[in-house]
């Protein structure tokens, strides 16, 4: 069962090791999307304080959609798609695989240099960890909710409008639970109930997820 | 070996199409199932639809008698599925491509270089697939085939981009693997001359 | 049980089904309707708090609920298409989606509309139902986005199902968790649970609404379903007989 994780996990990281720029871009987009707020709003540092875990979350979803378009596509256009629907490994797996690959090459880095942008948002030290720790399973959430659109909309050649209209409605609930709990955290408030819901959801995603992923990706590959 | 592939009044509608129409075909060890027509003819669709990569409007595929559907995971593991698109990476390397195949298979224990130098493609192991002409990457799709080690071989359209020495290669290959007990379905507009039993199913 | 199931799911049967159903559900309805608009807005005594204004609500509450019904229909629709292979649920969910939408936002619009005196605001982001609403919305056209988006009309159904499904989870997750954000921000709800019972002449225009909605939108439907149906079905044999017999596919 969790051979056909490893080997889909190993290839796709062995493939994003000989193309950097496609793990290099979300992450410049990231950083430009939360250079523009300041530009547009004004560097109050109140209201950048104020503003700043939403604005890293909004940056970081968009982020992790940009991404997610191309999850599936080369699969598709090479043909190894097929392959892997017709493989002798469960097909759920092989799936999670990829959005594990995906994870580690666009959500991971993501987290890790979230706390560079935030220190020109003056967030403090420990706010800074709540934000790695909810960005962490945020976008864990994401790139499994974002593999179910991407199976959806992987034959169409529609781009990411509407797959953007597809998963942002889903992944509301994830940006809610995560920057709000960030704010929470700002404020010395209580902030462990949205960890746990983030968790939570991340559990649930990584056992659900990759169902409704492998039907949809055998649905649309016909 | 008691592998048996049969399908019964197969229905395909695409779109508005309807592509073909109570097909039927039964394959057994040893036998080839050859499938003509002309281009655009549903060639291409039955295959897909045996390797149940498309859902049939009716009728029922068995595998060892019974119905595919309700055990995807043991057929997929039976078969192999060679098609116009080789599904290789083309930034991977030949021999990194088909480590992955092998680790797809856990169980199989067949030596990736002697697959290679049976079919002369052994010097360009470390080569981007990318870097190497169609018919090289066709070999490389053979040497998968080879790897899969299973009863039963899917193939569209294998000659695709072969030289003559390549078509003789492949028709040697199914050949022997009919020879050894396998089964294959093949889909091709050339003529095929190969020394076993063919059942033709026209489209 | 079986074989009344798989006679309903037959196009032709449907088709004729659904044409005899429409008036029973739509006359009714309409009579609802207009008594409940009637003694909603003229019978019902004023609000104690909200004076005229709550007369909204015997046209946002059915919306509102209609919107939650059609995104059900939708769903089970897709889930039994799925299962079941069965044509007909998957055209049950098409069906309903722009209905769904349409009801979607005329709670939208009506909520905001009461919102304004109330709140002073025309948007009021601290309300939890109206922000669930408003993603219920885009769920919605991400549906008919998609479906719109594959030519292949069986493709175009087994995709969309699966994004409805997903939906389905995910309306309870926003509901929740939307509720839970508000409660950071001290929203205000238009609804106090526990407060005053309301009077039956409050109550009854407002039933009267929700069940009379409720029946055109079943006719709404059905009456979608058939269009969606003959679509679907123009090829056939029963399609080409009924539109060259006599009486013209009534």
């Amino acid at each position: 069962m969790v051979a056909g994780l490893v080997a889909v996990t190993r290839r796709d990281l062995l493939l994003a090791w000989k193309r950097p720029g496609d793990v290099l871009n979300p992450l410049f987009f990231f950083a430009m999307v939360c250079t523009l707020f300041p530009l547009a709003v004004g560097p109050s540092p109140e209201q950048l304080t104020f503003s700043g875990p939403g604005v890293l979350w909004v940056a970081a979803l968009l982020a992790a959609l940009l991404s997610l378009n191309s999850l599936f596509l080369g699969d598709h256009e090479d043909g190894s798609l097929d392959q892997l629907l017709v493989s002798a490994q469960p097909l759920p797996m092989l799936v999670l695989g990829k959005t594990l690959a995906h994870w580690l090459t666009s959500g991971l880095p993501l987290v890790l240099i979230s706390p560079v942008l935030a220190l020109t948002y003056r967030m403090p030290g420990n706010v800074m960890g709540v934000l790695m720790l909810t960005l962490l399973l945020g976008t864990i959430c994401l790139s499994l909710l974002g593999s179910i659109g991407a199976a959806l909309t992987v034959g169409l050649n529609r781009g990411t409008a509407l797959l953007g209209l597809l998963i942002l409605p889903l992944a509301m609930p994830v940006l809610l639970l995560g920057a709000n709990t960030v704010s929470l955290a700002a404020g010395n408030e209580m902030y462990t109930t949205g960890v746990w819901a983030l968790a939570a959801y991340a559990v649930a995603a990584i056992s659900l997820a990759p169902y409704a992923t492998a039907a949809a990706l055998r649905i649309s590959n016909e | 070996m008691t592998a048996k592939l049969s399908g019964s009044d197969l229905t395909l509608i695409r779109g508005e199409r309807c592509l073909f129409e109570g097909l039927s075909f039964a394959l057994e060890p040893g036998q080839l199932l050859l499938l003509e027509g002309e281009n655009g003819s549903g060639k291409t669709s039955l295959m897909r639809a045996i390797a149940m990569l498309l859902s049939l409007e009716s009728g029922e595929i068995c595998w060892n008698g019974e119905p595919v559907l309700s055990q995807r995971q043991e057929y997929h593991g039976a078969l192999v599925w060679l098609a116009h698109r080789t599904g290789l990476k083309g930034d991977l390397t030949l021999v990194e491509n088909l480590r992955f195949e092998n680790a797809l298979r856990p169980q199989n224990r067949i030596d990736i270089d002697e697959v290679l130098s049976r079919l002369g493609i052994g010097r360009l192991k470390s080569l981007p697939v990318r870097s190497l002409s169609a018919g090289q990457q066709r070999r490389v799709a053979l040497a998968r085939m080879l790897l899969a080690d299973v009863p039963l071989w899917l193939l569209d359209e294998p000659f695709t981009n072969l030289d003559r020495n390549g078509r003789l290669l492949v028709m040697q290959l199914v050949e022997e693997h009919l020879d050894g007990g396998g089964l294959c379905v093949m889909a091709a507009h050339q003529d095929v001359s190969v020394d076993a039993l063919v059942k033709r199913v026209s489209l | 049980m079986w074989k009344w199931f798989h006679k309903l799911a037959s196009p032709p049967h449907f088709y004729r089904l659904a044409a005899t159903l429409i008036p029973w559900l739509a006359v009714p309805g309409l009579m609802l309707i207009a008594y409940g608009a009637y003694a909603g807005l003229f019978v019902a005594p004023e609000d104690y708090q909200q004076g005229d204004a709550f007369r909204i609500i015997y046209v946002h509450v059915p919306s509102a609920y209609l919107s939650m019904m059609a995104y059900m229909f939708m769903a089970f629709g897709g889930a039994i298409g799925l299962i079941w292979r069965m044509k007909l649920a998957h055209a049950v969910g098409a069906a309903a989606a722009p209905i769904g939408a349409a009801f979607t936002f005329l709670a939208l619009v009506t909520g905001s509309i009461w919102g304004r005196p109330m709140w002073g605001t025309w948007w009021e982001w601290g309300d939890p139902r109206l922000t669930s609403e408003l993603i219920l919305l885009f769920l919605y056209f991400g549906y008919m986005a998609l479906r719109s988006s594959i030519d292949d009309t069986a493709k175009a159904d087994k995709a969309s199902a699966v994004l409805a499904l997903v939906g389905v989870v995910n309306v309870v997750i926003v509901h929740y968790s939307v509720e839970w954000w508000s409660s950071l921000h001290q929203g205000q709800t238009l609804f106090k649970e526990g407060g005053p019972a309301m009077d039956a002449s409050m109550l009854y225009p407002l039933l009267a609404m929700i069940l009379g909605f409720t029946l055109v939108f079943g006719a709404l439907l059905a009456r979608r379903i058939r269009t969606e149906v003959l679509y679907r079905e123009r090829r056939t044999r029963w399609v080409r007989e009924m539109i060259l017999s006599p009486e013209g596919g009534k």
